[in-house]
């Protein structure tokens, strides 16, 4: 007997606030949520690098703090409201594309969301540095400091653009 | 110029191989061997599973030889009968649902009748476990210049030294993965790799089919270092074995585990200097043994070795060199292309040999290297002459300079005079990096490249080499922009399918700006002369000439065409391993700073200076990206990566247990370049990609030495090595400056 | 696999008391890992705590601080009273994993997790923290230095959840945190370390070093009696009676043990000799 399709619960019904937006879907009970965006929604901006909670590959906000996705079952996002790489404003991620904030782009997607989440948060800076707030995110390629970078490029951005505004 | 596809990247759009959208496939996995050593006796399909269900491959489906086709032709596709690692692969079993194959697969079980399996490379096999020629050396391979026995007999101080490297895993943040499907009667294989052509001719040689019935297309590769050189031949097949048996498209993606556990590693290497050198410290004789572990097939080791002994003599002026390598058959697996090729392994020894020999004779390791830098006119090990113009001596004081070298030492005596558990020191490596294939292996290579014109006027560049994250697609858009006086917005890069585009050789050697940027230069000047424009035209000239030539011949295709052509004067003979080994080396000198803390035996790096001369710098961000994360890979190479060995499969094959640095780990990395054009080379640059993994550890251990007094003399350096290190000399009372105060 | 969905504290205690098997899922931090390959962890039952909003806050009183069943790292990072005066759970909680995990992961989940490794349990133990748990029939206090048995033994009965975590307010005269990982961020610690000292006396708890988190409490004594220490390895007899490290893939015993002495013998050189 094949196991996969014998002694399995039901999907579940869940709903969530995906990107700003409702979304229904039927998730297998052992689904993760990675799995669910990459491969039953097709949000494929989100990536598996480990599976293990170590990279941050994966990372996604929930309810708007950074979280490994691959950790996360699906059936804990019902009701709560999960934003991905693909919620971002391209137009406000230019200095990450200035300061070499990428190269092989498989860290990237999760890089760039605790980075936003810092950008949101210049408070933050007050009781932690960068290098600590980011240090969830794995890259084999910048030497990380591509990406320290940005993140002050990307917070003085903001910081101007909220004066001039 | 930004990075190209930097947008793409950063919002998630760009696809990777499990990205792409792909209806009705099936997932792949691999059944692999679990002893090192053995005759399989017996492969038990488990009754849990309903096997009808399951599409099963074994080497008997393999249309052509049981190959993987490198530069030997010994290593299986799957074993047949018998393996010679653990995580051989013997069986592959696909299915719709990846959960149901992950339960298949640990539904078999493959029996091995254990024989007696090699397992350090360091001492000689016993009879028993000699699998390869009769003393299980894959190759040796020597390099002579004057007369090294004489030469030592006669110096006034010889220095000795045994220095250890261990096996690093590239953890690429993407890990390996392939699609396979049939197009109609053409195969056609997908996936994240370095070198579409390497996969394309394994696939032809095991399957025996023609290039009209095979095509390969890399698809965006999150990561390689070498990890995607010669490994991705093996996934590709795999793949394509179970399209082929299926009928329907294969995905076969690795998870992290079995990536780390199953794919190649670093070179692990042993490597012996025996130094003579006048009293006042000129090098007169430089004795090298270099042994590396190949694991248990050839794959790359031969070429990994040259690079190695080629590079372990230093950048040095010495009359007599003798350098031999070995690499070793044993029953690990397989060890395989990583960034460096060797260089890092034997020019950690020699770096750190010369700060031995500094503390040995009481000379200033600064001044050492001073005395022995090459100078234009001198030769390296190989004979080679050595007259680029560099200076090399300006290299390493910019390097002294920017990391305040001479200060901090006095800083440092100062902090370390007084503090209760920290210590502080600073340490120097000066290195070089050939670029490009070894030798007359570019010759042999026969790079062949195409710039298209395209009926709007823009061109576009037909390359086999691939964008990996070190900027490939940015540098070949530039060279192409600025040979043709065009906008980068009219210059498009080919997808790298073998279907389309012409065999311009791997994506490896630091070659890519250097050697194929040339090919670009020289095919963009074949299309000017095409379209009736001689070199000068640049611009509008151009891209109205490329649009009237369409005019005037619709539907014909245009392009300018260039094949490597070896630079004047390069003579190398591969039997006697002198000559040119290189066209042109890459010069740096790094400077770590280090705090080790005596309660907890912990080395951190807390500043890091990279000074380099690479030729022309064609895109300083890209170029600062490529030496920042070269010094951080050096880094955890030097202190905390470490493979703990079970059957020699790795056992900590997890990213829990397998550290790399994180942010919070390392400093800021200050790099700075001279610059110094190559005339062969593309836009006068040199070969940068690989040049940053040869000198973070031996700088990091050469400041722990300094920090401490101890003299470690392998990496990884961890925590428990220093310890061992301290404590082992505090208990034989030798002077140590570095007892708890 | 089967998944409870409880709406509220009642709910989930009663379904924890149907089914002795049934796994309580919480932030999904250390029970996630690997999880596509866990397939045998694919064959239980969990009850999902993450409707169960009472849990979720911590509470300050004149007495105490009481963590809940699903407060999470982040929270108390992010709380300015607990840094200022119960610094060391920020300290450990900031060296858990990174923000990715500090969001997630909840001080009841490392607790029961039961890891000899754990970082938020040495410091919870070194506060005299007392475990609150509820089943269905009823509550129970247990202090956390009485919590576990043996390795990956405790004393949480599969009917009950630990829905809050008392933590005395006391004025602290010394207290540091110290995790001796292989790197600076995201390690799993090789030899932890958490020591007060208050009006109740000096706790010295270890972690990494023994098959549970535990007290010290022959070093303790060294302490209390102010008896002189002059080097790290005078403190090796007690430390000998206290834990019993072991060589794993993360280390040895022999580094464990050093640099437990060291780090202690170095962080406490101002109180060796001196009465408490």
């Amino acid at each position: 007997m094949l196991r996969p399709y014998g002694k399995r619960m039901p999907a579940i019904a869940i709903t969530f606030t995906l990107n700003g937006s409702p979304v229904t879907v039927d998730v297998d009970p052992a689904a993760r949520l990675l799995d669910t965006l990459r491969y039953q929604l097709t949000l494929t901006g989100t990536k598996e690098g480990c599976g293990e909670g170590e990279c941050g590959a994966c990372t996604v906000y929930l309810d708007g703090l950074p979280v490994n996705s691959c950790l996360v079952p699906t059936y804990q996002v019902r009701g709560h409201r999960v934003e991905t790489v693909e919620s971002l404003d391209p137009g406000a991620l230019e200095p990450f594309e200035r300061c070499g904030a990428t190269q092989c782009g498989a860290c990237t997607p999760g890089v760039v969301m605790t980075a936003w989440w810092i950008r949101e948060h210049p408070e933050l800076l007050e009781t932690h540095d960068t290098r600590e707030l980011m240090a969830g995110n794995l890259c084999r390629c910048t030497g990380y400091d591509g990406i320290i970078d940005s993140v002050k490029e990307a917070l003085e951005a903001r910081g101007k653009g909220k004066r001039e505004g | 110029m930004k990075r190209r596809e930097a947008l793409a990247k950063l919002t998630g759009r760009e696809r990777y191989v499990d990205d792409l959208p792909l209806e009705g496939f099936l997932w792949g996995m691999t059944v692999r061997s679990p002893a090192p050593r053995g005759r399989v006796t017996a492969i038990r399909f488990g009754k849990d599973v309903d096997w009808s269900q399951f599409v099963v491959v074994d080497h008997r489906d393999i249309p052509g030889p049981n190959v993987v086709a490198l530069i030997e032709e010994d290593q299986p596709v799957l074993a047949a009968g018998y393996v010679r690692h653990v995580h051989e692969p013997v069986l592959l079993l696909a299915h719709p649902s990846r959960e149901a194959v992950r339960r298949a697969v640990r539904s078999v079980e493959v029996v091995v009748g254990p024989e007696p399996a090699a397992l350090d490379f360091r001492v000689p096999p016993a009879p028993e476990q000699i699998q390869y020629g009769s003393d299980n050396v894959i190759k040796h391979l020597k390099i002579e210049k004057g007369d090294v026995e004489r030469a030592l007999a006669g110096a006034p101080v010889v220095v000795a030294g045994t220095y250890e490297t261990g096996a690093q895993e590239h953890v690429y943040l993407e890990t390996q993965g392939m699609i396979a499907q049939l197009e109609g009667d053409v195969l056609v294989v997908k996936g994240s790799m370095q070198c579409p052509y390497y996969v394309l001719k394994a696939l032809q040689h095991a399957l025996t089919r023609d290039a009209t019935r095979v095509r390969v297309i890399q698809t965006p590769t999150g990561g390689g270092f070498g990890g995607k050189e010669e490994f991705p031949s093996h996934i590709a097949l795999h793949a394509a074995l179970l399209a082929l048996k299926s009928g329907r498209p294969v995905k076969l993606i690795y998870d992290r585990g079995e990536d780390m556990a199953a794919t190649t590693k670093r070179h692990p290497a042993l490597v012996r200097h025996r130094t003579g050198l006048t009293r006042d410290g000129r090098l007169v004789a430089q004795d090298i043994e270099v042994v590396i572990d190949g694991g248990a097939y050839v794959t790359l080791s031969p070429v990994v070795l040259s690079r190695a002994i080629i590079h372990a003599a230093g950048p040095y002026a010495c009359e007599h060199v003798r350098i031999t390598g070995r690499a070793m058959f044993t029953n690990a697996v397989p060890f395989g292309a990583f960034r460096g090729f060797g260089a890092p392994q034997s020019q950690f020894a020699g770096e750190r040999h010369m700060d031995v020999i500094a503390a040995t004779i009481g000379i200033d390791p600064v001044e050492l290297r001073r005395i022995n830098l090459l100078r234009d006119g001198q030769t390296t090990a190989t004979g080679q002459v050595i007259r680029d113009g560099a200076d090399r001596l300006a290299v390493m004081e910019r390097a002294l300079e920017l990391s305040s070298y001479r200060d901090k030492q006095r800083e440092h005596a100062a902090f370390n005079a007084t503090h209760p558990t920290l210590r502080r020191g600073s340490g120097l490596a000066t290195f070089y990096h050939g670029a490009g294939f070894t030798g007359g292996g570019e010759v042999a290579l026969q790079s062949r490249l195409r710039v298209a014109g395209r009926p709007d006027g823009g061109v576009e560049v037909l390359s086999a080499n691939i964008e990996m994250g070190q900027g490939t697609l940015t540098v070949f858009t530039e060279l192409a922009a600025t040979r043709l006086g065009l906008a980068p917005e009219d210059v498009t890069i080919a997808e790298a399918d073998t279907g389309r585009v012409p065999n311009s050789g791997p994506t490896v050697a630091s070659r890519t700006t250097m050697i194929v940027g040339g090919l670009i230069e020289r095919a963009a000047d074949d299309l000017r002369r095409h379209v009736g424009l001689d070199d000068s035209a640049r611009g509008a000239a151009v891209k109205q000439s490329i649009q009237r030539w369409h005019r005037e011949h619709p539907g014909e295709p245009l392009f300018g065409e260039a094949a490597y052509e070896k630079p004047p004067g390069i003579v190398w003979d591969d039997q006697t391993y002198r000559g040119d080994a290189y066209g042109a080396f890459a010069w740096a000198a790094y400077v770590a700073e280090v705090e080790v803390d005596l309660r907890t035996y912990t080395t951190r790096v807390i500043d890091f200076v990279a000074v380099q001369e690479v030729g022309k710098v064609l895109n300083p961000t890209l170029a600062k990206g490529q030496v920042q994360g070269g010094v951080v890979q050096g880094i955890g190479w030097a202190l905390m990566e470490e493979c703990k060995w079970r059957d020699g499969a790795m056992a900590n094959n997890q990213l829990t247990n397998y550290l790399i640095p994180t942010s919070h780990d390392v400093p800021p990395v200050r790099v700075a370049f001279l610059e110094n054009p190559y005339p062969h080379g593309a836009g006068g640059a040199k070969g940068l990609g690989e040049l940053p993994i040869d000198g973070p550890a031996p700088a990091i251990l050469n400041a722990v030495a300094r920090a401490t007094g101890a003299e470690p003399r392998a990496i990884p350096l961890t925590p428990e090595n220093l310890m061992e290190l301290l404590d082992g000399q505090a208990k034989v009372g030798a002077q140590h400056a570095a007892p708890l105060r | 696999m089967n998944v409870l969905l409880p709406a509220s504290l009642p709910e989930a205690l009663n379904q924890l008391a149907s089914d002795a098997t049934a796994v309580p899922m919480a932030g999904g931090t250390d029970l996630l890992v690997h999880w596509p390959v866990r397939l045998e962890a694919h064959e239980r039952t969990y009850v999902d705590l993450s409707r169960l909003d009472s849990l979720k806050p911590l509470r300050w009183t004149e007495d105490e601080l009481t963590l809940g069943g699903l407060t999470t790292y982040w929270d108390v990072i992010l709380d300015a009273r607990a840094r200022a005066e119960l610094p060391l759970l920020v300290d450990a909680a900031r060296q858990v994993g990174a923000i990715q995990i500090q969001a997630r992961g909840t001080w009841a989940g490392n607790i029961v997790n039961a890891s000899p490794a754990a970082d938020g349990v040495p410091v919870l133990m070194a506060y005299d923290a007392v475990v609150v748990l509820e089943s269905r029939s009823g509550r129970e206090e247990v202090p956390l230095d009485r919590f576990y048995a043996g390795y990956k033994q405790m004393k949480r009965r599969t009917d009950q959840l630990v829905v809050g975590i008392r933590i005395p307010r006391r004025r602290y005269t010394y207290q540091v945190f110290e995790k001796i990982g292989a790197r600076r961020a995201q390690a799993i610690a090789k030899v932890g370390l958490a020591v007060t000292c208050s009006g109740a006396g000096w706790r010295v708890v270890a972690a990494s070093v023994a098959p549970t988190i535990r007290r010290c409490p022959a070093v303790e004594r060294l302490l209390e009696a102010g008896i002189p220490i002059a080097s790290p390895e005078a403190l090796l007899p007690a430390i000998a009676q206290d834990v019993a490290p072991i060589d794993d893939i993360r280390s040895s015993a022999d580094y464990r043990t050093r640099v437990m002495a060291r780090v202690l013998y170095h962080d406490l050189r101002d109180f060796w000799g001196k009465r408490a």
